[in-house]
């Protein structure tokens, strides 16, 4: 087990005074909540600025954290030491508050479980009148375009927090097949029912949310239901106008391209976007057109053409003349 | 292992009544009627029986439990989070077009 230093953990000095725990663990709970925070590790960190404030708020558990002594390093290898916890308010398995969320095993090996279901099982114990909704679990879920334009399905193993008959809390990998139809669309969320924490009573376990991500993808970008792809086109395609060949998410269609397009021009192919059963999406084509580079004297003097026989001057809306 | 799972997609052809809300994202009617007056749902329909709520009326209810639980934001900073997180989403999803047509620049 892990030595955590949970002053690192909330960026504070080991003398800092309780107004500046608790200053540090508000500045750092905004910063990184995951609703707030969309980096990968911000869930992570959440819990660990719970799980540090969770213990230094407490000036009973702060004192038993400090005897442990400020010679360990965090990630260093961690056994308590025997009856570290004596003298102090809090012995037993029943100390933690109630709260949603799992702490390390560190922690758990010096407080106990925190656990939102240890005391209603104390008190209750086996009783089957006793009914408590276990907790909604939210889980993101990375999929490719290419899953939501076809439907698909997906493995996830997600950590679910378990009691077993005696009321202990531990958590257990769960490994889920779902079937994901198609045209879910990024930020849309899927509930299981029944798939989230475990609780007290019949048909008491609490949901899963499953929330869509898209994982990149080199070509296209989606904007709800509309894949966003930018094509790159010829001078000469924008100027006389050309069929071209566009890729979509469900492969190659041909696409026509009127002559006098301008780089930025948006297209609509209906329907190729992320349709589901009922509500269907188009893949948007923005043109780009690219200059080529003259690659030699040949080129160079074809550009030197244009520039003789054309007259344009794309600025003259700016009010010059050359 | 179970492989039946009830699996509902949340989506913009998403509607559930107020009782069905409340069941679901297991809140107390009057919460919901808080969130009504602070702004921060706007369901369709004109009066308690016709309400219609959509999948993002079902999200915000459920960033705004956390919000509360976890960072004990009260109402009216808790309507001013959602909007700024919307708007930062819709930011990101400018800014991420934005740099695939960059990419692509200096592709050619």
């Amino acid at each position: 087990m892990e030595f955590k230093d949970y002053y690192a953990t909330l960026g504070i000095e080991r003398n800092a005074t309780q107004d500046e725990v608790k200053r540090a663990y508000r500045k750092l709970a905004r910063k990184f909540h995951p609703d707030i925070n969309k980096s990968p590790n911000a869930e992570q960190r959440f819990k660990e600025i719970g799980e540090a404030y969770e213990v230094l708020q407490d000036i009973e558990k702060r004192a038993a954290y400090d005897k442990i002594g400020s010679n360990w390093q965090a990630g260093q290898d961690f056994k308590p030491p025997p009856n570290w916890d004596k003298g102090f308010e809090f012995q037993g398995r029943e100390y933690t508050q109630a709260g949603a969320s799992q702490f390390s095993d560190f922690f758990e090996s010096l407080f106990g479980t925190r656990s939102p279901f240890t005391r209603a099982q104390t008190f209750h114990g086996q009783d089957p009148s006793f009914y408590r909704k276990g907790q909604d679990l939210h889980a993101k879920i990375v999929i490719s375009l290419e899953d939501s334009f076809r439907g698909s399905k997906q493995t996830v193993t997600l950590q679910r927090p378990t009691v077993d008959a005696n009321g202990h809390v531990f958590t257990s990998p769960h490994t889920l097949h779902i079937t994901i139809p198609k045209g879910v669309t990024e930020g849309q969320r899927i509930r299981l029912e029944g798939q989230g924490g475990a609780g007290i009573g019949k048909d008491s376990n609490g949901d899963l949310y499953l929330e869509i991500v898209f994982a990149s993808h080199p070509h296209f970008s989606a904007d709800n239901r509309n894949i966003m792809l930018t094509l790159p086109i010829t001078p000469w395609e924008a100027a006389l106008g050309a069929t071209i060949q566009v890729p979509t998410l469900g492969g190659t269609v041909e696409l026509k391209i009127p002559p006098n397009s301008q780089t930025g021009k948006k297209m609509r192919l209906k329907g190729r976007g992320l349709s589901s059963s009922t509500v269907s999406g188009d893949q948007y084509v923005t043109l780009a057109i690219m200059t080529p580079h003259p690659a030699n004297k040949s080129d160079r003097e074809l550009y030197r053409k244009m520039a003789e026989t054309m007259s344009f001057n794309p600025r003259r809306h700016l009010g010059v003349t050359s | 292992m179970k492989t039946d799972i009830q699996c509902t997609v949340f989506d913009e052809t998403s509607a559930y009544c107020l009782k069905d809300l409340c069941r679901l994202c297991r809140v107390h009617a009057q919460f919901i009627h808080d969130l009504i007056d602070e702004g921060i749902l706007s369901p369709q329909g004109n009066n308690p029986k016709s309400w219609r709520f959509g999948a993002v009326e079902i999200k915000r209810i459920q960033i705004s439990i956390r919000l509360q639980e976890d960072l004990q934001v009260n109402l009216p900073g808790t309507a001013l989070a959602l909007d700024l997180l919307e708007e930062i989403e819709e930011l990101r999803s400018s800014k991420s077009l934005l740099e695939q047509l960059h990419a692509l620049e200096k592709r050619v």
